[in-house]
């Protein structure tokens, strides 16, 4: 118990809530980067579908980012 | 020992590079980005507009305030800036004081302001109903008047034009008109029904868009982060709910309750977690357009701080350089923003509405 009064005291906690949003980025990174990989294939392969791709791949961009930023709005109350 | 050795670690270990726990004295009023960003970010009674030899100048919107002797309305310049709880507005035998954006009843005057605190450093006064004109009201009704202008005027311009071809302004609107039937709400909702849904996506799709972009114009009457205000984005996402379980069939409830096709033991596993799901999507709405435009104004207010952090002008031109930058990412973050809610919105109406086969 005192550990934890001691680590408040002599520790920024608003650390961790920067790491956490960093975290959350890189997740969000891997996830997108995919998605956008995909895509790029796939449009690559089937240029006559590009239009469909396109719109998809910006709705599951949006998905991915959703929950990233679930994490920054936690990071940004928590701090 | 094992103390002194964990404090000697965290004392090395640069945590304190994060935050702001370093502060020497005397440098009290210093820039403080944090503080500066949160004030654009929130609502507030007054639209600042800048400051000039530290004097601020802003523009007063009206405070309407429901009290125990009945209405109350007042310009919030009266306040004279003020935001600590000092200013003291008397009315109807009442007295009015500004602390953090909140109108709060004066209390008896201690430790410089009409504030009282409880042990745990709570605002123990108490609050009168207010109902008063905002900065984000007032951005509000600006976007309503320009949405009203800017359709009125469409539907105009086909009154004067031959054979329904767009002229003026609806050469502007039309197409967008067309991409949200024939790219969200056709696919989304089904040929038989999206007809009665487009007002409302329409509706959606324009206002969260302009409002979008009236918060990155950065000058007067504009910038205000209207749509990175979680109750508007709460309001928004509340009437999708109200729309998708007021006009969802018998197979959408089936499907949450009691779906078809699966064992018994897996139904009372799955109904609670597709129960939950009703909430989540709205509220999963909601989160994502109000912390995209937060994100999006605190990412360029940040950039331009930079200079205010490093004090030196010849940081400018990186500063504005990524700011601009940003601001044209935005541009296009916006309007996709604005398109996913309205897809989304479409997408839950059009499963609630599907009609299946089995």
């Amino acid at each position: 118990m005192s550990l934890i009064i001691f680590l408040e005291t002599v520790m920024n906690f608003k650390a961790f809530a920067a790491i956490g949003a960093g975290l959350a980025a890189v997740g969000a990174g891997i996830g997108i980067g995919k998605i956008g990989g995909a895509a790029m294939e796939a449009m690559a392969r089937q240029p006559e579908m590009q239009g469909k791709l396109q719109g998809s791949a910006i709705v599951l961009i949006a998905f991915v980012e959703a929950v990233a930023l679930f994490a920054v709005v936690v990071a940004l109350i928590s701090e | 020992m094992l103390l002194k050795s964990l404090k000697i670690l965290v004392l090395i270990l640069p945590f304190n590079l994060f935050g702001s726990t370093v502060l020497e004295p005397g440098v009290s009023s210093e820039f403080d980005v944090n503080k500066m960003i949160m004030h654009h970010i929130k609502d507030a009674h007054e639209f600042h507009i800048m400051d000039i030899n530290g004097h601020p100048i802003s523009f007063p919107l009206p405070i309407i305030l429901w009290t125990e002797n009945g209405l109350v309305t007042f310009l919030s310049s009266e306040f004279d800036h003020d935001d600590s709880g000092v200013k003291v507005v008397s009315r109807k035998n009442q007295q009015f004081v500004k602390y953090h954006e909140k109108i709060f009843y004066a209390s008896e005057f201690s430790s410089g302001s009409y504030i009282s605190y409880s042990q745990e450093g709570e605002v123990l006064n108490k609050k009168p109903f207010d109902l008063s004109i905002t900065k984000m009201v007032f951005s509000m009704f600006i976007s309503m008047l320009l949405l009203v202008l800017i359709f009125v005027s469409t539907a105009k311009s086909y009154s004067n034009s031959v054979k329904g071809i767009p002229t003026g302004l609806s050469k502007f609107t039309e197409p967008l008109i067309l991409f949200i039937k024939d790219e969200v709400a056709l696919p989304m909702i089904g040929k038989k029904n999206y007809k009665k849904y487009m007002p409302f996506l329409l509706t959606l799709f324009f206002f969260i868009w302009i409002n979008n972009v009236m918060g990155l114009i950065p000058f007067f009457p504009f910038s205000a982060n209207l749509s990175g205000n979680i109750a508007f984005t709460l309001v928004l996402a509340t009437i999708t709910f109200v729309i998708t379980s007021l006009v969802a069939n018998k197979d959408y409830w089936k499907h949450i309750f009691w779906m078809p096709g699966i064992p018994v033991p897996m139904k009372l596993f799955l109904a609670p977690i597709e129960f939950l799901g009703i909430f989540i999507k709205p509220i999963s709405l909601m989160i994502r357009l109000f912390a995209n435009i937060s994100a999006g104004h605190i990412i360029i207010l940040s950039l331009i701080s930079l200079i205010f952090i490093f004090k030196t002008i010849w940081l400018a031109p990186a500063s504005l350089f990524f700011s601009v930058f940003i601001s044209l990412i935005e541009v296009l973050v916006v309007a996709i923003q604005a398109y996913i809610f309205t897809m989304l919105s479409a997408l839950y109406i059009g499963s609630a509405i599907e009609e299946h086969e089995h």
